[in-house]
Parts: structure tokens; sequence; C-alpha cells
């Protein structure tokens, strides 16, 4: 069989096709997978996250609220949004900027406890820089009128 | 008075610029002699006048003017001074300035190199990068000056971002920056290109060898960025998928697709409208990773300013460029004529292929990187897509073009047989399957990415030896004249390729066998981590210039004998009041083993963490291999002889 030049275009046009289309598929598919949620502490209290998928949640850390395991690794602290408090645990070495009263990301799953397994804690490379998922948690909560603590500056 | 001497110098190259942008394009569009002429003393000028608002910065930083703004905002008298004077391009004005002059560093390379050119061509290039110039310096003179004063001086500066207090602030920005605006070149050419209806094989020798250096430039960029992360972070990560690494890597994998698709143009007269597609992108998505890192929407270290009337000035700056080249292509580019035909099985469809997947996945790092900003501009919530997206996008579009990298080289132009290139390749098939499969079972551990990692890197690494083997044989002439005689542009393909093994082999190894711990450790407490001892010696303070240290150690034994000590630092910078962890590590070709101290808990214990990073090294190692790839291409003697390339653009000229 003899394929003509305006064929084999043809096919190789579809096959080109096919692979943008195989290409994209993969793209969204591993795209809409392994988006993360981000959700304040007042949502995580009402119920409204995930249950079977991680997500994070964002706030400030509550003075005082850290404690540490005798393994001196784990650790446990809760993340609030001034309205709402999330209890969170966590093993590992924390950031650099961790600190209790700043601005702290973590991502994790809810425990049928109601406990924050935190699988990762962000806070980022400067003094007075909130992660916006941690301003934006504290915005809500204010826009909610229910502030209950000042707002540290 | 320097300060002032700075901005009023910035002011005047603004004006020249304003020059070089508009008369010598408007020259070549009327046959101006004159005109066009004055693209080369603008140009000199131009860089003249930055380099002195340039000098002017820094020797604010060095004489710690805390009556600029910008010096006392990112400075202070205790920084040592190199790091006083790699503040300039510390913070958000500083770095602008670097872009400004990098640029005009680049536009008097072209004014002084291109001797050859046919001038309207010279001048339109010129022109294309002065207009280039006018959006920054504009932007710097209206919402970004960083020799603004401040009245009255501070006593001391706010310091540096402790960050970037280390010598990887030296090298990183400036060499990104050289590669980022690197591209401009490319750019430019592309659009004089358009406007003079131009574009033929001698386009694509001229616009090659500046690619190529761009493209070198970005590459070890990167590769600074990426190891100054890997032990200034204290995580042992070399790669995170911030959307400050994506914003250099999608230019860099569109650049890789420019310098491919450039030699096909020169070479086959093929692909042209999708090389001057390639080069408008990869210079808008520099202009976009500008925006994306100094404009202050990311949630990322980098991004220090937030003004939004400067986010807002860029984005109209990236629409003006962006939009009004796309436009010029759509218009023109049917003028541009096709190529030379060739089949499905030929160098040039392995070429695309490479193309269209390096260009696919500078899309799909694209939409990771904003398709998230998008949803949070639009209120729709803030989401994120993390490493597990990227690595799952990235492993199926590079698999298939790394094995496609294999073949290229070896395939002939315009056509070539596939069962021809079967037989040949056999070998190295071979070898691949049985390496990738071997070597994991001896090292214990087998899994898919592993094997199919370890494939492509020894199907790369054989394949480019059969390339090279093929190449020196079968003549009369002694090794060393066949070597010699290969062109060094192609060896420069060989060693980059070959880097890009080293590359795979390091990721893959690196990704597959890592191991680390983190333990609380006491004085005298042992860790045990890949047949290694730790013992941690204990924590001394310190003082650093201006910082306060806890210095902990750990000694490295393996069977009772002695291997290393290393020694992290958990640093306090007294004036910012930030937290920094330096890591001990010790590098080797084998494997690193990487340290940092956590916190101090009680009874003078801290905690620690431990890495294992088996041929970690090999990934910094494979970029420094395609990077001297790329400077071993630029000596290539064609672009050394001067005067045969002028005969041929003379004889080019005379053709069109």
């Amino acid at each position: 069989m003899v394929i003509k030049a305006r064929h084999k275009r043809f096919i190789l046009i579809a096959i080109g096709l096919a692979l943008l289309g195989l290409a994209a598929t993969l793209i969204f598919n591993a795209f809409s997978s392994n988006m993360v949620f981000f959700y304040t502490p007042t949502q995580v209290d009402k119920g409204e996250v995930p249950h079977d998928t991680g997500f994070r949640i964002g706030g400030l850390v509550s003075p005082d609220s850290l404690k540490r395991q005798d393994d001196g690794l784990t650790v446990h602290f809760s993340i609030t949004d001034t309205a709402k408090t999330v209890p969170v645990v966590y093993k590992g070495v924390l950031p650099d900027l961790f600190k209790e009263g700043k601005g702290v990301v973590a991502q994790g799953k809810v425990g049928p406890d109601g406990i924050f397994v935190a699988s990762e804690v962000l806070a980022k490379h400067d003094e007075n820089y909130m992660p916006p998922e941690a301003a934006e948690a504290l915005k809500r909560a204010q826009a909610q009128g229910s502030t209950s603590l000042v707002m540290p500056k | 008075m320097i300060p002032e001497i700075g901005h009023f110098a910035l002011i005047l190259a603004l004006l020249v610029s304003l020059v070089l942008g508009t008369l010598p394009i408007i020259g070549a569009a009327s046959g101006n002699a004159v005109w066009m002429g004055l693209a080369r003393p603008a140009a000199r000028a131009q860089f003249l006048l930055i380099a002195v608002a340039f000098v002017c910065l820094a020797y604010a930083f060095a004489a710690m003017d805390y009556s600029v703004m910008y010096v006392a905002a990112n400075s202070n008298s205790k920084l040592p001074i190199q790091f006083r004077i790699a503040a300039v391009w510390g913070g958000h004005e500083g770095s602008l300035l670097l872009w400004a002059m990098i640029l005009s560093i680049w536009t008097v390379a072209v004014s002084l190199f291109s001797k050859h050119l046919p001038d309207d061509m010279r001048a339109r290039i010129l022109g294309v990068m002065g207009l280039v110039s006018v959006g920054f310096l504009l932007f710097m003179l209206m919402v970004s000056n960083p020799f603004e004063r401040l009245i009255p001086a501070a006593l001391d500066g706010r310091d540096l971002n402790p960050l970037l207090q280390d010598p990887g602030m030296i090298f990183h920005p400036p060499m990104l920056y050289m590669g980022y605006v690197g591209f401009s070149v490319a750019f430019a050419f592309s659009i004089a290109a358009l406007l003079g209806g131009q574009l033929d094989a001698a386009w694509a020798r001229w616009s090659r060898p500046w690619t190529t250096l761009a493209w070198v430039f970005l590459t070890l960029g990167i590769m600074a960025g990426s190891n100054w992360a890997y032990y200034e972070l204290g995580w042992g990560g070399w790669w995170f998928w911030d959307a400050v690494e994506n914003a250099s890597f999608m230019p860099w994998l569109v650049g890789t697709a420019l310098i491919h698709s450039l030699a096909v143009t020169e070479k086959r007269g093929s692909f042209k409208a999708w090389t001057v597609l390639l080069a408008i992108c990869a210079f808008s998505l520099s202009l976009l990773g500008t925006f994306l890192v100094r404009s202050g929407v990311l949630t990322s270290v980098h991004a220090f300013a937030t003004d939004p009337r400067r986010g807002l000035f860029i984005l109209a700056f990236l629409v003006v460029v962006i939009g009004g080249s796309l436009a010029l292509f759509a218009w023109r580019a049917p003028t541009i004529g096709r190529g030379g035909k060739f089949s499905v099985i030929s160098r040039e469809s392995f070429l695309l292929a490479n193309n269209v997947l390096l260009a696919v996945a500078a899309i799909s790092v694209l939409l990771g990187t904003l398709y998230p900003l998008f949803l949070d501009a639009l209120g729709f919530g803030k989401i994120s897509v993390g490493p597990p997206y990227f690595d799952s996008v990235f492993a199926p579009l590079m698999a298939p073009a790394l094995f496609l990298m294999g073949i290229g080289p070896i395939a002939r132009w315009k056509n070539a047989s596939l069962p021809e290139l079967a037989k040949r390749l056999r070998w190295a098939f071979g070898v691949s399957i049985a390496t990738a499969i071997i070597l994991p079972l001896l090292l214990g551990n087998l899994t898919p990415m592993i094997g199919l990692g370890l494939f492509l890197a020894v199907w790369v690494f054989a394949t480019t030896a059969n390339l090279v083997y093929q190449r020196l044989r079968g003549s009369d002439q002694a090794l060393i004249t066949r070597i010699k005689s290969t062109p060094r542009s192609w060896w420069g393909m060989v060693a980059a390729h070959l880097g890009i093994a080293v590359f795979t082999v390091g990721v893959t190894i690196v990704k597959g066998y890592e191991s680390e711990i983190a333990v609380r450790m006491a004085p005298g407490d042992v860790a045990h981590l890949a047949g290694f001892d730790f013992t941690f010696v204990g924590v001394d303070e310190i003082q650093g210039p201006n910082y306060s240290a806890s210095r902990g150690q750990l000694r490295v034994t393996k069977n009772g004998v002695e291997r290393t000590v290393l020694t992290s630092e958990k640093r306090l910078y007294t004036v910012t009041n930030m937290p920094m962890t330096e890591a001990g590590i010790s590098p080797a070709v084998i494997h690193d083993l990487y340290a940092s101290l956590g916190e101090p808990l009680t009874d003078g214990a801290w905690s620690v963490r431990i890495y294992h990073k088996p041929m970690v090294e090999w990934i910094w190692f494979g970029c420094l291999m395609m990077g001297f790839g790329g400077i071993l291409a630029l000596s290539d003697r064609r672009y050394r002889i001067k005067k045969r390339s002028k005969d041929e653009a003379l004889a080019n000229e005379a053709v069109a």
C-alpha cells in the first residue's frame, strides 16, 4: 500500500493531537489530585473540612500553647484565627521562625479526635512577614465580628 | 550628593533609552542611515549612565549612607563589606537596577559584536532592547527609586535579610539575571526579523551564540540557586518547586527548546516561525519571572516588596511587551515562509518532538504556578499545588524527552531510517535496560522510578558514547586530528547531553536512596543513619559580626573509624532578630552527610536533623557540564573567524 503525502500528514497531525490530548489529561489529572485547599480554624471547628484528604490551615500560634513531649520532637500547639482554635500535633523539627503569637501555616489531616495532625509546618523567613493564608484566616474571622484576641501587629 | 548623581544618571539613561528605542527603528523603516547610526552611540551612552547609577548605589552601601532609604532598609554597619555590596541587589529597587544594568551590558555587547550585521538589522535589534530598557527605567523612576532619601537619616540600617547573607547572594542573582536578560537579545533579534521581514539561516546563525550564552548563564544561575537553597535552608532539599524557582525554570525550559530550534533553523531553514515564537516566549517568561518574584504576589521568601502600584506597572508592562510581540508575530509570521521539508523519521522530527515536550513542560509549570494566584485574585479561595503535582507531571514528560535525546543527534537530517537507527542503538538499549535493573538490585531497592531514571541516564550516556565512537572511528587520520577537526559546537552538545545524564543519575539516586532522621540528642548521644554513627559532641556559643550563634558538632564515624565532623550553627541575627540555621555538610562524590541543629531542648540537648544524600552533588555537577557544553559551543571556530562571517553576511545581503 502506498501512503500518499496528504494522508501521511493527516496521520501525523492526528498522532500529534492525540499525544497533546494525553499530555493535557495527564497534567489536569495531576493538578486536580494534588490541589491542597486552605481552611481557617473557624471552618475546621464547624466541620466544613474534608476528612479523607489533607488540607492547610493557617492563623497564629496561640500564646502559651506550645508543649513538647518527652522525646523532644513531638510538639503540641494550637492555631487560632482569633475566633476559633484548633489543636495541632506535629512530629519533627519546627522551622526557624516558628514562634508563639506569630503567623503559621500547617498542612495535614484532622484525626477522629479533632486534633490536626500536621505533616508539614511552614513559617516564612521574615520576622514581620505573615503567611498570606494566616493573614486571610484572621481577616475572615474579623469580618465575622467575633474577635476575642488583640491582633498583633 | 552621590545618590543624587546616581538618580540624575538614571534620568539621563531614560532619555537616552527613549532615543535608542525610537529613532533607530524609525530610521530602519524609512532608510535613514543617520538615525540608524544613532543606535550604537546611544547603546554605549546608556550603559555608561546606568553604570554610573549602579556605582553610586554601591558607593552608598559601602559608605553606609543611611540617609538613602533603600540602603537603610537593606544594610547595616555590622554587615561585612562583601554582603554590603551584594545588598545592592538584596531588595526590590536594587535588583531592578541590576536588571537594567545587565540589560545595558547586553545591549552594549550587541553593539560591539554586530559589525557583521546589516545596518537596519542592528538598528532594529538595539532599538528593541532600548524599548525594553525604557520600561524598566521608567518603572524605577516612577515607583521604585533606589536613591530615594530618608530624612532624617537612620542611625543604622535594618540589615540585609539573614537568609541572603551568604556567598550565594554574590553570585546567584547576577548570574540568573544575566540569563533572564540575555534572552532579551534573542527576543530583539526575533522582533527585528519580524519588523524587517528578513528571517533566514544567517539570522539564525547570528542569533544562536547570544541565545546559547544567555542559556549558559541561566543554567549556572539556577544551579547556584539550587545549591544555595540546599545548604542554606537546612532542609536538605535542592529543589522545592517554589514559585520563585519555577519563575527561573520556565525560561530555562523554553530557552532550551529555543537553542535546539535555532539549530534546525540555521542548518535546515525549518521551524522559523516556531523559533521566533519560542524567543518571544523565553523573554516573556523572563519578564513574568521578574514580575512574580519582585511584585510581592507570591507567598515566598523572595517577595519582600508589597506595593500594588508596582504590581500594576509590571502587569501593564507585561501586557504591552507580550501582547505587542505576539500581535506582531501573528501579523508578520505568515510572511516568514516555510523551511525545508523533512520526513516523519528525521532529526528534525526528533527535535520538534523534544521542543514540544519542553514547551508542554513549561506550560505545566506555568499552570501550577499561576493557577492558584488566579483563583486567589478572583476570590475563589486559596489553594496550593505542591511538589507532588510537579513530580507527577515532570517524570512522564521528561522521560520521552530524554529518550529522544539519545536518538536525535544520531538520526540524519531530512530523512532517517528507523530500522537503521534501531540496529545502531540496540547495544545502547540493552546496556541501559540491564543497568537499570541490575544496579538497583545490587543497591537493594528497585522501584519503577529508580529503574526509569537509571535507564534514561544510562541511555543518554550510551547513545552519546555511540555517537562519539562513530564520529571518531574509521578514517586514516590520527585520533587527535579527528578530535580537533570535529567542530567545538558538536563537542559542546556532547558535553551538555552528558551533563543531563549526570544530572539524571543524581536526581534518581538521591530521590531513591536518601534517608533522614530527626532526633533528640544530648552531648554524648549517638545516632545511626546509613551505616554511620553520629556522636553529638555538644554546643558552644560563638559570636559573629552581626549575629550570635550556637555551634553544634557531630563526630561521624563508620565502624569506629572517624570520617568527618559536621558543624552546624543556629544563628540569631541581632538587628533583625531572626534565627537562621547553617547546615553542616560533608560533600563527596558518593554521598553527602548533612546535619542541621533544630531547637534547644532541656539539659543541653538539641533536636537534630541528619540526612544521608547519596550522589546529590551530581545534580550540580551535571548543570556545570551543561554550562561547560554551552561555552564550548560558543568557542566554535565559526564564531571566532570574524572575516569569514562578514563575507558571508555580505553575500547573504546580496542574495536578499
